[in-house]
């Protein structure tokens, strides 16, 4: 309990102090998974979209696939993006190792098969709702799809909140492709993790208290927006 | 589009016979009032005329149309409206533009259109509400107004009072007359003999999946010439 | 759409917002977790980059990992304390050339209560046996790391083979040394430690340093740069004035310079 004490006094210091370093790996750690997000809505969505009003043999199988790479454990993503942007490896003339872009790329993979197979859930659901009525109107499939997108557009922003959470929350990938780089590559969990290796878990922890709070902060901020549209859109 | 005919028509689902052969020729005119307990088979009938459903055995013809209706296209001249309304998160107005878009037409014209029919259906000042927010006879109104605009030849109405109260019922039924006299057949589907009455030219009575009788209406309620429509209008078919 | 529009517009902004470090010049140097979390580099590296303008770039890893990555040729420079695995490092034409740049010392930390009665001793060796015999718990790190080599070498020079305990005494840990030293302390279990990590390691709980000052406890540190013959993209010019620094007077007087309260952590020796 003496710790958790520590850890709250810490995590205030830390967010009134506000000294640059702090501010660097927590802009860093929002830039890498806010961009991670938005690049796995670009690829999930689409692809959770048209296999929910899709029809076609394997479809089954598919699903059932998606939804099982979303427990795609992040350090074995890490180690696979590693072994490919190496200079070992096939995409090493690139050089993006131990950057940014590189833990853009791992977390992106790690949470697009979360969007994908959600927003497929989700989607279908709607369409099994919506399937007579827009066939009827002449929609083809993919006019159908986009239209549910918009459609179930609050229930997608749960989702898109819940892949930024676990992109946020990762340290095992971001670690093997970043290199926990200070000044560099260094996010807040693996920033957490240094620290908690340096035994300095009062500090550890009161970053932690700071990330979760950042993330709390986030997710008010959805539930805020998505009230509004609530009462506008019905 | 028009005269339809269907020839032989069956459909199972699973191995459950739901329409067992139905032939019969819809002309262009009259309003035509699918009649039948529930269970018939007149909601599967209703959708396999209008394409939602594929038929697994026999043929739905379009003589008014190009190869008798053989492309997807035809369903751009039927509309259809259901029991339950459903309507997009979006305004009265976006719904009802909604299909105008997807037939091609721009944002300029559908939205003209819109307002046009909302005008006549009298929801022109909820026409900037949420769709979702208006009540189940608005909402009714809405999908009417929507099907209309598109300017369908022919109009399938699945059962699309079962849900209202009779005030609403009547504000629906002054509409699908009005649609009807602005030159769309009309193909319903009730099992409501009030109803029947107050709008159907002609009756099809389908009873377990076959087609029983296809009269004019006075002929239909004054000699119903098979024993299923003879119970039914006196109330005594067992329901399903 | 807007919607689409929105999107780009963040990410233009994202990359404008990227630290204006992208624009200078750097190498990549693999090191070892110790090292880092001693806090030199955060002490040393500054003063090269004031200098020369080139930024240094630290992965810190096991040494057996930083090795890897040196003969993966993601590394520009490897900095480690293995001199075995280094050697290695330089006969299988992974490294141009190994020099010797400072050495610092293990010890040997423990509960205080001392259940093997080896506090004050000075041999390493005794202590080993009175662990083993006295089935004291042990943690070590069980990873590719100098710091393991070296506890392993010493075991094998007291004839005892830590495996006949493992799981019962003898620990593993696989993880750095950070994370062993959080286990050891948790345990109240003797461990095996570098002083930089042990000085600057927080969460001490009831562990005291009970063996130090042994011949068999000095930890030489090693550079190497990697071989640009088989890496051709390495980093050799910006990579040879580091290696060159680090064994300058210069560079030599910032290590001997890093302490933590009033302990000089690290004691300059290259070309000695």
């Amino acid at each position: 309990m003496n710790s958790l004490g520590e850890a709250f006094a810490a995590a205030w210091r830390l967010i009134a102090g506000f000294d640059a370093e702090l501010a660097q790996v927590v802009g860093l750690s929002l830039q890498v998974s806010l961009i991670a997000v938005v690049i796995a809505t670009l690829i999930g969505l689409p692809i959770g979209a048209m296999i929910a009003v899709g029809r076609f043999s394997g479809r089954q199988t598919l699903i059932v696939l998606l939804n099982a790479l979303m427990g795609l454990p992040p350090v074995v993503v890490g180690l696979v993006v590693y072994l490919l942007l190496s200079r070992a490896g096939p995409l090493g003339n690139l050089g993006i190792l131990f950057t940014p872009t590189a833990m853009v790329i791992a977390q992106t993979v790690l949470i697009t098969p979360i969007i994908a197979a959600l927003s497929r859930q989700i989607i279908e659901d709607a369409w099994r709702e919506y399937d007579e009525q827009l066939r009827s109107l002449g929609a083809r499939r993919i006019n159908a799809a986009m239209t549910l997108i918009w459609d179930t557009r609050f229930s997608l922003l749960t989702i898109l909140l819940a892949g930024f959470g676990r992109a946020a929350a990762e340290v095992g990938a971001v670690m093997i492709v970043g290199g926990n780089i200070a000044g560099v590559t260094r996010v807040m969990t693996t920033t957490i993790a240094l620290e908690t290796s340096k035994g300095d878990l009062p500090l550890a922890l009161g970053l932690g208290i700071v990330l979760i709070t950042l993330v709390i902060v986030l997710n008010a901020l959805a539930a805020v927006i998505r009230e509004m549209a609530l009462r506008r859109y019905g | 589009m028009l005269p339809l005919e269907l020839d032989q028509l069956t459909f199972s689902a699973g191995n459950a016979a739901i329409i067992r052969g139905i032939s019969a020729r819809i002309e262009a005119g009259p309003r035509t009032v699918i009649l039948g307990p529930n269970g018939a088979g007149k909601s599967v009938l209703m959708r396999l005329c209008h394409g939602l459903l594929t038929p697994t055995g026999g043929r739905i013809v379009w003589h008014g149309a190009m190869n008798g209706g053989k492309s997807v296209d035809v369903r751009r001249h039927q509309a259809m409206v259901f029991q339950r309304p459903v309507m997009l998160r979006r305004s009265a107005l976006a719904n009802v533009m909604y299909g105008l878009k997807l037939a091609g037409k721009s944002r300029n014209q559908s939205g003209l259109r819109a307002m046009d029919v909302l005008e006549v259906v009298g929801l022109a000042q909820h026409a900037a509400r949420p769709a979702r927010v208006l009540s189940g006879g608005e909402q009714q109104r809405l999908a009417l107004a929507r099907a209309w605009a598109l300017g369908p030849d022919v109009l399938f109405l699945d059962e699309p009072t079962a849900n209202l109260d009779p005030a609403s019922t009547q504000d629906i039924e002054n509409i699908i007359n009005a649609i009807h006299a602005s030159g769309t057949k009309i193909i319903m589907t009730t099992h409501n003999l009030g109803q029947a009455r107050r709008l159907g030219d002609e009756i099809l009575f389908i009873s377990n999946g076959r087609l029983m009788e296809h009269t004019p209406i006075d002929k239909f309620f004054r000699q119903p010439a098979s024993s299923e429509a003879a119970a039914f209008i006196k109330g005594e078919m067992p329901w399903q | 759409m807007a919607m689409i529009r929105r999107i780009l517009l963040a990410l233009a902004l994202s990359g404008l917002l990227a630290p204006a470090v992208w624009a200078q010049q750097f190498i990549t140097v693999a090191s070892t977790t110790s090292t880092e979390q001693s806090g030199l580099f955060k002490h040393l590296l500054p003063v090269f980059e004031k200098k020369t303008g080139t930024r240094i770039r630290v992965v810190a890893l096991g040494t057996g990992q930083a090795l890897d990555m040196g003969r993966r040729g993601d590394a520009d420079v490897v900095f480690v304390h293995d001199k075995e695995a280094e050697e290695k490092f330089i006969a299988e034409g992974f490294g141009v050339q190994r020099f010797e740049v400072m050495y610092n010392d293990f010890v040997l930390v423990g509960p205080k209560t001392d259940p093997a009665k080896v506090a004050g001793g000075k041999s390493i060796i005794e202590a080993y046996r009175k662990i083993a015999a006295a089935a004291a718990p042990f943690a070590s790190r069980g990873d590719k790391s100098g710091t393991q080599a070296t506890e392993l070498r010493l075991w094998k020079s007291a004839a005892i083979d830590p495996q006949t305990g493992k799981g019962a005494w003898y620990r593993e840990t696989g993880s750095g040394m950070g994370p062993t030293l959080n286990t050891a302390s948790a345990m109240n279990a003797y461990a095996f430690t570098d002083r930089g990590t042990w000085l600057s390691f927080k969460n001490r709980g009831e562990l005291v340093i009970v063996v130090e000052g042994d011949e068999q406890l000095f930890n030489q540190y090693g550079v190497m740069l990697v071989n640009p013959a088989k890496h051709p993209h390495v980093k050799k010019e910006l990579g040879q004035a580091f290696v060159d620094w680090l064994i300058s007077a210069d560079g030599q007087k910032v290590i001997a310079d890093y302490k933590i309260g009033a302990d000089q952590l690290f004691f300059p020796n290259a070309g000695r």
